[in-house]
């Protein structure tokens, strides 16, 4: 479904990203772990099409399709989803505005026309319900003085509205206490399917717990040092980043 | 001729009309002498640093229009919040519409300054107020009060309320290919009284016009205000709004500003707190483009203690567009326990447009709480990119960005069908379909 290849991205002159591999297949779940600064959120971002970020080497392909001088939006309308690490407030839209704006200019690029609005109506409830939120909610200034645990929560919910094919979450678990972390997570499961992948960037295992991955990969250094099953990230939690550092620098 | 010497032969020509004998000639005769010693200002003057009249005065202005044209509603139907009642004051190229206004003298006033000014049942009225907050000393003030004739006249008695929202709108019909107006309205709001106007200035053709008009406010003991200027005219329009408000004690006055359209707009906007426990309210929304310019200069002069001012403007300048804000607070040594609040926030679409912004504070009490704060920044690339991320494009992220930045001056508006209108304006601005209702 996604395919990395030899990925190399820099910003200002600066060297980030310095040759990922990652071929992620339908249905699966990947975990990208490592210490601050490897370069996870670069990762995410390039692949959402952040054009602060130039790619100088290697390729994102998403279902065949190379992704270079694919705008962010493009990508979007294609099925690409970056959950924020820190969402951006937007006074003056509401919640609700947002998402419906969202929804239809994602229809009309696909040449839709608008949802009707008792449909987007009752869809906007069915997503709310899944992610605990209530109604007074969607109808607040985006993201506007939202705790940490409804930033993301609403995160998920954009995200179970636009159904994406590829959803990286980008330290979905950061400032969430554990009621909001587990509400969180229950909406990503309960959005997986068969015939779409996530992406979990997180620093910590304690997501992992909820939203178990298929494969876990180590950034360390703009690179993808080591990768594995499940039982690499408990081992991580266990015997943090180090090793792995000393691993690669061999 | 100069357009300073041919304003001061016409009003010669102009006295053959009115009545020379009535008490208000002689405040007309007193205006155009200061006229006729201030001229027109120039851009030395530290109020019109930042906007030249230079190019105005080179236009052969007519003074006076040639007369009766008319207009059907259908036509202007559009200029008006037709989707409520309200009472209608219009005037066509300065001059009175019968057909297309509706006033009313049930319980209020709200009729034209040319009645109130000759018929002896106003008289009293006409001069407890008349000229007697407007400046007479500003040269286009007293321009305008010497030429004052006709323009909106609204007589709020105590406690009452009109049954709907008033409107003033001036059209100009182009019949000149060039033409003066000087508009007068007189608003008197007694104790406890409310009233709601919406103003509009309306060229409807590519004529040059040039509107000075003076609005004078009185909010007596308790009354409360809410007036709105939309001012969104033909590109070869040009304003000159100069707006008195006097408020007395626990009133509450509200100007809300919305300023789209135009070639060169000034904005003098002057609120005298002679009261305590009063709120003073001034916003604005400016979108300009083009060589579009606005200027706003506003006074709010705190004279008595315990009184709050509130002021908000938001504007984005793209192309050349040039904008001012001249934001004047005066907190006399009386004036304890005074909240002021100031704050102008502008973004910059394009390179080669211009934003002055000035606070000007002039504190003589020690016990108050002034703030202000502007800002001159670009569109968040942050935000732009969160939105794209979406699946939002690029030109509607900007679009939705700048309608969220300009929308929460909307917030205090309190006609619905109006707040939906300027909504739709600000859309039609930034030219984009924002994709939801509004």
């Amino acid at each position: 479904m996604l395919t990395i290849k030899n990925l190399h991205a820099q910003i200002t002159d600066k060297e980030i990203l310095k040759g990922i591999n990652l071929e992620v297949k339908a249905g699966e779940v990947h975990a990208i772990m490592g210490p601050n600064g490897s370069g996870k959120s670069t990762l995410a971002s390039v692949i959402a099409g952040k054009e602060e970020f130039e790619v100088t080497k290697g390729s994102v392909v998403l279902e065949g399709e190379d992704l270079e001088d694919v705008s962010p939006e493009e990508r979007a309308h294609k099925g690409v989803f970056l959950s924020f690490q820190y969402p951006i407030e937007i006074p003056g839209v509401s919640v609700t505005n947002f998402i419906k704006t969202a929804i239809n200019e994602s229809r009309k690029a696909r040449g839709l026309k608008d949802m009707p609005a008792n449909e987007m109506l009752k869809l906007i409830r069915e997503k709310a319900e899944l992610l605990e939120i209530d109604r007074k909610f969607l109808s607040r200034s985006l993201n506007q003085g939202f705790s940490g645990g409804e930033k993301k929560r609403n995160e998920i919910f954009q995200m179970a509205m636009l159904e994406p094919k590829v959803a990286i979450l980008d330290e979905t678990d950061s400032g969430l206490d554990i009621d909001a972390l587990r509400i969180v997570a229950n909406g990503v499961n309960k959005l997986k399917s068969k015939d779409n992948a996530v992406i979990v960037i997180t620093h910590y295992q304690r997501l992992l717990d909820y939203i178990v991955p298929d494969f876990v990969h180590v950034l360390h250094n703009g690179k993808i040092v080591k990768s594995g099953g499940k039982e690499l990230a408990m081992e991580l939690e266990e015997k943090g980043y180090d090793w792995i550092k000393q691993e690669a620098a061999v | 001729m100069e357009l300073k010497d041919k304003l001061l032969s016409s009003f010669i020509a102009f006295e053959d009309n009115v009545d020379v004998e009535h008490a208000v000639h002689n405040i007309r005769s007193a205006a155009i002498k200061n006229f006729e010693l201030k001229g027109f200002p120039s851009k030395k003057e530290e109020a019109w640093k930042y906007t030249s009249l230079n190019n105005i005065q080179k236009v052969d202005f007519s003074i006076f229009p040639k007369g009766d044209v008319d207009i059907e509603y259908k036509d202007v139907k559009k200029y008006f919040i037709h989707d409520i009642d309200t009472y209608k004051i219009v005037f066509i190229d300065g001059v009175y519409s019968s057909h297309l206004s509706e006033t009313t003298h049930d319980g209020v006033d709200v009729c034209l300054l040319s009645a109130a000014l000759t018929k002896p049942m106003y008289a009293q009225v006409i001069d407890v107020y008349f000229n007697k907050i407007a400046s007479k000393d500003e040269s286009l003030t007293t321009l305008n009060t010497a030429f004052s004739k006709e323009g909106a006249y609204i007589y709020i008695p105590k406690n009452k309320m009109p049954k709907k929202p008033i409107e003033i709108l001036n059209f100009a019909t182009g019949n000149e290919a060039s033409l003066i107006l000087q508009p007068r309205n007189l608003i008197v709001v007694e104790e406890n009284a409310e009233v709601q106007i919406i103003e509009r200035h309306q060229s409807l053709t590519g004529n040059q016009i040039l509107t000075n008009a003076v609005t004078e406010i009185f909010a007596a003991t308790s009354a409360i205000v809410d007036y709105y200027k939309i001012q969104d005219d033909a590109s070869t329009a040009s304003l000159i709004d100069n707006t008195y408000v006097d408020q007395q004690s626990k009133s509450n006055v509200s100007v809300h500003t919305f300023s789209f359209g135009g070639k060169l707009t000034r904005n003098n906007l002057n609120f005298y707190q002679n009261g305590e426990y009063m709120d003073s309210v001034m916003k604005g929304v400016t979108i300009l483009n083009k060589k579009q310019h606005v200027d706003h200069h506003t006074l709010v002069h705190h004279i008595e203690p315990n009184c709050e001012s509130h002021q908000d403007y938001k504007g984005i300048y793209g192309d050349s567009a040039t904008g001012v804000f001249n934001g004047k607070i005066i907190v006399d040594k009386l004036a304890q326990k005074t909240n002021a609040f100031q704050q102008n926030n502008n973004i910059l679409i394009s390179d080669k447009a211009t934003i002055n912004t000035k606070p000007q504070l002039e504190i003589f009490a020690d016990d108050v709480k002034c703030s202000h704060g502007c800002t001159i920044g670009q569109l968040d690339e942050d935000a732009l990119f969160y939105m794209q991320s979406r699946g939002i494009p690029k030109k509607e992220a900007r679009a939705l960005l700048m309608y969220a930045f300009a929308n929460n001056v909307l917030e205090s508006v309190r006609i619905p069908e109006l707040k939906a209108r300027v909504n739709g304006l600000i859309a039609k601005k930034l030219a984009v379909n924002l994709g939801f209702d509004i």
